[in-house]
């Protein structure tokens, strides 16, 4: 059942295409040597070339045409050997140049499609239209004095890649699993950090709404959501907004439109007779971008696993469940620290202990995947101290927490309080041999068939020894004591 | 001999033989520029203690045996050259105070080989015109004038007039320019001196303020071919920090001066005979093809098809490209800014852009503004992007028949103040001869080649093939030889 959103009238469908901005992973900006290091003071990562002086000329940086290649690449898309920056033409006070340096006629990246994983199990493919390198502005901070407005032009002229879908997503979900699984995919490839927060990404979010078996009615495009979360939000709060001016007898018009966080509604930005006449044309000073096929078969050769195939590898190698496969590699991080615990173990306990204890750990302390609070050489170790028995299942836990709390390898917590197991035999058979003495009536109750006792054996001798006998071991002696 | 009558190549000799210093050099050129820039104003700047400093220096390079090509060589720069803590107008109000903290890549390799800089040299603003009229720092005076009126305020042309008028006043030994549409060659022409816009690409545009990125080209000006060739070779170069310069290596111009154009084609273009060209124009250019034949040319009819239609063309793509250029000069981080205490950001832009712009280059940036404009780019940008193209393939199947061509460089020899200079369409004309070689990227030398019978200097143009300014340079030396130019300008120093 796919999903829509009733109304007054009946169901009605959504109609979801992104267009998502992300900051090219690079040292320096597109056209100049100036760095591009996030929360530097402000204006200190300037050329004149980024503050629009005159005479001032832009190069292209190969770097973020390399980065963007291997982008197109990770979306199996089309990498277009000749593309061409324009300029787009508008005047703010955080544009220095009067425009901004983009590709409008001819990207670098044409069609190509990524599959994402829905709640459900199910997958859906997304066609992407494009993705073109362009020229970030600088930041207008309208909030620093009471009647002047301050600019920092450090962002001014980094590159961006803006990515293009189709209009494939029917729903709010489908536009989160698309974000994620295109921030997934930017980061596996390391060409952009995916970081929402800092700006590194931004989602501008096209909606619109139809009845079943219509074509396309008009659409809104809500600018700079900033958060997978708010996204969805977003897609939702126009959506209902959209077939409320519908089904009231009104008529959407196509307008920009920006999404209030705090009130979970989208406002009107600017409307299709206010918009910019940007004046697009081919950029005179920057010469057509050419390059070779080899040149993109050496980036091609050298790209990282990528999702899917690193899914799917865990899938047939280490014996995961298809969704433990897809938590595991939704962060390439989690990815890394994975196979770090897995290589030449049990993969599946260590699957499991990454994603149950690990994650709690994790969600408990405030950490992260990348500063976890268990490294993955002791997580490891721990899973080695329970196969050679020396901890059994309960008493790794009680270890793993002291891990958690301070640091410590998982030998040494071990050494330290005495927690190794008991699996001498005749230990256990002596603490046995007490336990039966001391419920004669209880042996004699199960003798007399009440199988259900065996548990309270087992619990008196663990107790007795303090929680470190060796499970199996004590099953194995009670029963043969009590047969 | 007066030190400012020197050519380049003889001041080089002169400083190599010892016979005059740098600095000696350089201050009888500034002498020259305090008793003629009030008059002339062929300098918005003049940095004259900078230059006698530098003359300094460069007679102690000299003596240390480290002499660059151009060592001591005085050269006036054209105000739209970015050069470092001296403040850079572009012939504008809106620059007006601007002192960048870069220097050119051409004035950066000027210096390199060691010539000295006395000022900064007067434009029409932003080099938008014939005339150097719309200058924001007053007009240029032509140092020459006729003969039946001799009152008459000539103008020098433009848009590097203060360049060529400081060249032939003798007040610099040579200048640099930029090409657009003409601004070397028309000026060269109405002052009785040579200048060269070589090959597009050539020169490095870095720190040039751009008018019209693809056609905007430095080159130089001088009194002699030779002169213009030494120039050149130190501003030419590839610049990795300009996209569209060339990555090949500078030939050694000076010496093509001196090839033969024995058994050269030398290309006529039918097209070029214009609807009421003066006849003393037509005449020049018969006898240029005739000093050319007798040198041992061979004269070869052809045509460019499409010439009719550059002068239209060009007014599209410069206007459109200067739209967006000139977009950055908004009051906010240089230069003029013209708010009042209540302005919100679109008045400061109203405002800066209304009190810094001149009428010309406001009427560029609005035409510009609309040709871009959505509903009419396919008409007038996109269509003028095609005829470019066009003329372009006229020349490249011209190659095959030619090595260079000559035509006139100007349709008129110098004009007045006021004689059609407040008719916007009557100044284009002007660029008629010239513009084609900028839209199809081409190298155009401006030679004098004789005088109209006002007695005011007309000029030949020839033309050449893509990064061949040498066959230029050699058929440009030919005529030069040929014509014996040897009149001089009333106003000049030393006179």
């Amino acid at each position: 059942m796919s999903y829509t959103i009733e109304g007054e009238t009946g169901a009605w469908e959504l109609v979801i295409g992104l267009e998502v901005h992300a900051q090219v992973v690079s040292n320096a900006k597109l056209f100049s040597g100036a760095a591009t290091e996030f929360g530097a003071e402000p204006n200190s990562q300037v050329s004149f070339i980024d503050a629009g002086f005159p005479g001032m000329l832009p190069v292209i940086n190969r770097e973020c045409v390399a980065q963007a290649v291997r982008t197109g690449l990770g979306l199996n898309a089309q990498v277009n050997l000749w593309s061409r920056f324009d300029r787009k033409n508008y005047f703010y006070a955080d544009l220095p140049q009067g425009y901004q340096i983009s590709q409008f006629a001819h990207p670098i990246i044409g069609t190509g499609q990524i599959d994402i994983e829905l709640q459900d199990g199910s997958t859906k493919t997304i066609g992407i239209t494009r993705l073109h390198l362009e020229q970030d502005a600088g930041k207008s901070l309208h909030d620093q004095h009471p009647t002047k407005s301050f600019i920092d032009l450090n962002r001014s002229g980094v590159a961006l890649m803006e990515i293009v879908s189709e209009p494939d997503m029917r729903s709010p979900e489908e536009a989160g699993a698309y974000l994620t699984k295109l921030r997934q995919i930017l980061r596996y490839l390391g060409t952009c950090d995916g970081n929402m927060e800092e700006g590194s990404m931004r989602a501008d979010v096209n909606v619109s709404v139809r009845k079943a078996g219509e074509g396309y009615r008009t659409r809104c495009e809500v600018k700079n959501v900033n958060s997978i979360r708010f996204v969805m939000q977003a897609v939702e709060a126009e959506a209902r907004r959209q077939i409320e001016v519908w089904e009231s007898g009104g008529t959407v018009e196509q307008e920009t439109r920006l999404f209030d966080t705090g009130r979970g509604i989208t406002r009107s930005m600017r409307s299709k007779e206010d918009a910019h006449d940007y004046r697009y044309f081919p950029d005179p000073d920057l010469p057509p971008l050419v390059f070779e096929q080899s040149w993109v078969d050496a980036l091609k050769a050298a790209l990282p696993e990528l999702p899917d195939q690193r899914r799917a590898r865990y899938v047939a190698d280490y014996g995961v469940t298809p969704y433990d496969a897809h938590v595991l590699t939704l962060e390439k991080e989690t990815a890394a620290y994975y196979e770090a615990v897995a290589k030449g173990r049990d993969a599946k306990q260590a699957a499991n202990w990454v994603m149950g204890d690990l994650f709690a750990a994790i969600n408990r302390t405030k950490t992260s995947i990348a500063e976890p609070p268990v490294s993955a050489a002791d997580l490891g170790a721990l899973l080695d101290l329970m196969a050679d028995n020396t901890l059994s299942g309960k008493l790794a836990k009680e270890v793993f927490e002291v891990m958690v709390e301070t640091g410590r390898a998982p030998g040494l917590i071990v050494e330290e309080r005495g927690l190794r197991q008991v699996t001498d035999t005749g230990a256990i058979e002596a603490v046995i041999d007490g336990v039966l003495a001391a419920n004669a009536d209880k042996v004699a109750e199960y003798k007399s068939g009440k199988d259900k006792l065996f548990g309270f054996f087992v619990g008196q001798t663990m107790k007795a020894m303090q929680g470190k006998g060796n499970p199996a071991l004590v099953n194995d002696v009670l029963k043969k004591k009590l047969a | 001999m007066h030190p400012t009558d020197f050519t380049i190549a003889g001041a080089v000799a002169a400083l190599e033989e010892g016979i005059i210093s740098a600095e000696e050099l350089t201050r009888a050129h500034v002498a020259a520029i305090e008793a003629l820039n009030p008059k002339v104003n062929a300098l918005i700047t003049v940095t004259a203690e900078q230059a006698v400093e530098a003359a300094k220096a460069s007679d102690a390079r000299r003596a240390r045996g480290e002499a660059g090509p151009l060592e001591g060589i005085p050269l006036a720069i054209k105000d739209l050259f970015c050069t470092e803590g001296v403040q850079t107008t572009a012939g504008s109000k809106i620059l007006e105070g601007f002192i960048p903290p870069y220097e050119s890549t051409v004035t950066t390799q000027l210096k390199r080989d060691g010539a000295v800089f006395l000022g900064k040299a007067n434009l029409d603003e932003f080099a938008m015109g014939s005339s150097n009229l719309t200058s924001a720092y007053g007009g240029v005076l032509n140092p020459w004038s006729r003969r039946n009126d001799p009152e008459a305020r000539l103008v020098p042309g433009g848009s590097s007039g203060g360049s060529a008028a400081a060249v032939a006043a003798r007040m610099v030994l040579g200048a640099t320019g930029t090409d657009t549409g003409g601004s070397i060659r028309q000026p060269a022409a109405f002052c009785g001196i040579a200048g060269i816009k070589p090959t597009y690409g050539r020169c490095s545009r870095f720190g040039i303020v751009a008018y019209a990125s693809s056609l905007d080209q430095a080159g130089p000006f001088a009194r002699t071919v030779e002169d213009c060739a030494i120039l050149l070779r130190s501003m030419a170069g590839f610049d990795p920090k300009d996209s569209t310069s060339a990555d090949r290596p500078v030939p050694d111009f000076a010496a093509a001066c001196g090839r033969s154009v024995k058994g050269l084609r030398i290309g006529v273009p039918r097209e070029y005979h214009i609807d009421g060209m003066p006849a003393e124009i037509e005449k020049l250019w018969r006898q240029g093809l005739d000093w050319l034949r007798e040198a041992g040319a061979e004269i070869v009819d052809i045509s460019l098809p499409h010439a009719g239609y550059a002068l239209p063309t060009y007014y599209i793509v410069a206007p459109a490209e200067a739209s967006s250029n000139l977009a950055r000069y908004d009051g906010v981080r240089f230069g003029l800014r013209a708010a009042e205490k209540d302005s919100d950001l679109r008045d400061l832009y109203e405002r800066t852009r209304a009190a810094g712009f001149g009428p010309e280059v406001r009427r560029r940036i609005m035409i510009g503004t609309y040709v871009l404009s959505a509903g009419y780019y396919d008409a007038y940008y996109l269509k003028a992007q095609k005829v470019r193209a066009l003329i372009a393939r006229d020349f490249r199947e011209a190659w095959s028949k030619v090595d260079a061509i000559l035509a006139p460089a100007t349709p008129s020899a110098a004009f007045a103040e006021g004689e059609g200079s407040d008719d916007p369409v009557q100044m284009y004309l002007n660029d008629v001869f010239t513009v084609t070689a900028n839209l199809a990227g081409l190298p155009g030398l401006s030679v004098p080649a004789g005088l109209d019978p006002q007695g005011l200097p007309l000029g030949l143009q020839v033309l050449g093939r893509p990064f061949d300014e040498e066959t230029v340079f050699a058929v440009g030396a030919a005529i030069e030889r040929a014509a014996d130019f040897k009149a001089l300008p009333g106003m000049r120093a030393g006179a």
